[in-house]
């Protein structure tokens, strides 16, 4: 690949796309790989409207080759049992567009990944919640993966400890929305619903979501009948993602689990560098091209200026208007958060 | 036609060891159960205050001809955490992996999928027999119909049902307990030990919805499947999980049993066991492959 300028950078910068033309957006913004899925349920951003079909797939591959970006094809749902074919068509189907990676979290992808596209470099999806050496070597030695995307349970620390141990390649979210339960082992939003991310590779779906107005003018925000979080007039109405709300507990009313905050790691840079860790992972396949091209023109350039070891740039600043409601945190990266 | 076995469930909640001790004397002498899994599985800083207890807890139902299976963390993640895990073979008992690192950790032999593993479909268990898996508890939100399919295509695979008890919904790196009551995981001072079931959470407007464990996110509502052995054997289960709380256990296995050997039908065991002083209001839906908190009809 013809990355050569790239390969100086301290950093593989992993960018969302969710439709087409956000792909675009990100390679044009200086991704140096895009991942997306397909428009079915084995990608774990199934919301209607997004995501490709497998014509514009090859398409987005062929565009972001031509502009020297790889395209890394997240197929991270568990495949529905007796239905696994289509997942396994997913495989076929990214191999054949050209894809320079499959991101996979359930064994019956990777295997058939491993023995029928042993071609394609496979990674570990964050769905599959490998955060120990010792499960990491176990989908390195059974299925060859090359890289593993960490659930965001990890301090820096633990990070760097974790590449010391392990002979592949780390990949850490830095920016946007932020599971607070270890990426697939959560079934809080079937339990609301009957849809989780496992199950069909959506969370606190929209179709179960219903706003209603008291007489005060306070808005409730529900998910599957529940109370999920409460707004006063005139306060601008979060969505209710399960765990983002608010609960009550021991006689104390708040958010139980996470305030509604959204990751940004941006200062962690050198840190993460130093841990040792290869690629940085931008969330939002669900976001607009406009968004996708802002943050990855910061980071790219953050990424840059890293590597000429050149002082931090207003990167806080800048992300900090594009988080979700304003505020933001570094999550499980330092270790206080737990 | 081979019967349906009983087990009991390892212990999620924080219990002292004297609760331990006697709450597994009790399952020795009296549970009509044929299995007992063992282990601190959800919070690798309970086990300086459990591991004491369990060699004398295996003794005591061996003799009363229990098989007993020692249970992972389902989400290992320091080095102490790690070791332990490392050791759990050492034991020379049957294992229940909880979590993917015990796969690289042990020898090779056969072992129990348990709940927490990802295991949603036929290959993905095919992938796990192939590394000496023999038995699968599937995760609580696998409709019946898939956990079906997937008994279908591997006869020889044990199926184990997550029939009783809070349902084990999420783990995280944090420790809700502890942030509850206003410390961090660190220094977390062991507040879990204050709620044997769960901590009760509910919704503003009092709704009860949810239980926390410390990382572990449980269902308020008490997972009660009530099924007879036929439909149970039609869909491949050939086991019940009973997981522990601290309503009468030894009650709720007799209800069970009483259900599997044919003396009580499903509405009269359904009835039995919601007149109990259960942890939350009866739900099965999950099964159904509906919202999990529902009770409908499977």
């Amino acid at each position: 690949m013809s990355c050569q300028a790239e390969t100086a950078a301290p950093f593989e910068l992993v960018c969302p796309a969710g439709t087409p033309a956000a792909l675009r957006a990100a390679v044009d913004a200086g991704a140096h790989a895009i991942y997306c899925g397909f428009n079915n349920e084995t990608n774990a951003r199934n919301f209607p409207g997004l995501n490709f079909s497998e014509a514009e797939m090859a398409k987005g591959v062929d565009y972001a080759h031509r502009h020297g970006a790889k395209v890394l094809v997240a197929i991270n749902t568990f495949a529905r049992a007796g239905s696994v074919e289509i997942w396994q068509r997913a495989v076929d189907a990214a191999a054949e567009a050209g894809a320079d990676a499959l991101i996979a979290a359930d064994l019956a992808v990777l295997e058939h990944a491993a023995r029928h596209q042993p071609g394609t470099r496979l990674h570990l999806s964050v769905q599959a919640a490998a955060n120990t050496p010792e499960a990491i070597r176990f989908y390195a030695e059974t299925f060859g993966v090359k890289r593993v995307v960490l659930p965001r349970v990890l301090s820096v620390e633990e990070i760097a400890r974790l590449n010391r141990e392990i002979a592949v390649e780390t990949e850490v979210f830095v920016f946007g929305g932020l599971c607070v339960m270890t990426e697939g082992r959560c079934a809080l939003s079937s339990h609301a619903t009957g849809k989780s991310p496992n199950l069909t590779g959506v969370c606190s779906p929209p179709d179960h979501v219903a706003y209603e107005e008291n007489a005060d003018g306070t808005l409730l925000a529900r998910l599957g009948g529940f109370t999920i979080d409460r707004f006063a007039a005139g306060e601008p109405a979060g969505y209710p993602t399960l765990c983002k709300g608010q609960f009550s507990a021991m006689g104390k009313t708040g958010y139980l689990f996470e305030d509604p905050v959204s990751l940004n790691a941006a200062a962690l840079l050198p840190a993460l560098r130093d841990a040792g860790v290869t690629a940085l992972k931008i969330e939002g396949r669900q976001r607009g091209k406009a968004y996708v091209s802002s943050v990855v023109r910061a980071f790219r350039r953050a990424v840059d200026a890293l590597a000429r070891g050149e002082p931090e740039t207003d990167l806080a600043g800048e992300l900090a208007a594009l988080a979700e409601g304003g505020r933001q945190t570094t999550g499980a990266y330092r270790k206080t958060w737990r | 036609m081979t019967a349906i076995e009983l087990a009991i469930g390892p212990c999620l909640f924080n219990w002292s060891p004297e609760h331990l001790t006697d709450f597994y004397a009790r399952i020795a002498d009296e549970a009509p159960v044929e299995r007992v899994y063992l282990g601190e599985v959800v919070c690798g800083k309970r086990m300086p205050f459990s591991d004491p207890v369990w060699p004398q807890v295996i003794e005591r139902l061996q003799r009363a001809g229990k098989t007993v299976v020692l249970s992972s963390l389902a989400l290992p993640a320091t080095v102490r955490e790690r070791k332990a895990m490392i050791g759990l073979a050492e034991a020379g008992l049957p294992l229940e992996f909880n979590d993917m690192s015990m796969l690289a950790t042990t020898a090779p032999g056969p072992f129990v999928a348990g709940p927490f593993l990802n295991v949603y479909n036929e290959a993905a268990l095919g992938a796990l027999v192939r590394h000496g898996a023999s038995d699968w508890c599937p995760p609580v939100e696998v409709p019946l119909a898939s956990i079906a399919a997937v008994a279908r295509a591997h006869p020889q695979v044990t199926v184990e049902l997550f029939a009783f008890g809070r349902l084990p919904l999420a783990l995280s790196g944090r420790c809700y307990h502890a942030r509850a009551h206003g410390l961090s995981k660190d220094s977390c001072q062991f507040v879990c030990e204050k709620d044997p079931d769960g901590m009760n959470v509910a919704t503003l407007d009092k709704a009860r919805f949810l239980a926390v464990n410390g990382i572990q996110t449980l269902s308020d509502s008490c997972q009660v499947v009530t099924l007879g052995p036929e439909r149970l054997m039609e869909n491949g289960v050939s086991r019940l999980r009973l997981s522990p709380h601290t309503v009468d256990m030894v009650e709720v296995a007799r209800a069970y049993r009483d259900l599997l050997d044919g003396t009580a039908s499903e509405a009269e065991t359904e009835a039995r066991l919601t007149a109990m002083d259960l942890p939350g209001p009866p739900c099965n839906a999950a099964l159904a492959g509906e919202a999990g908190w529902r009770q409908v009809a499977l």
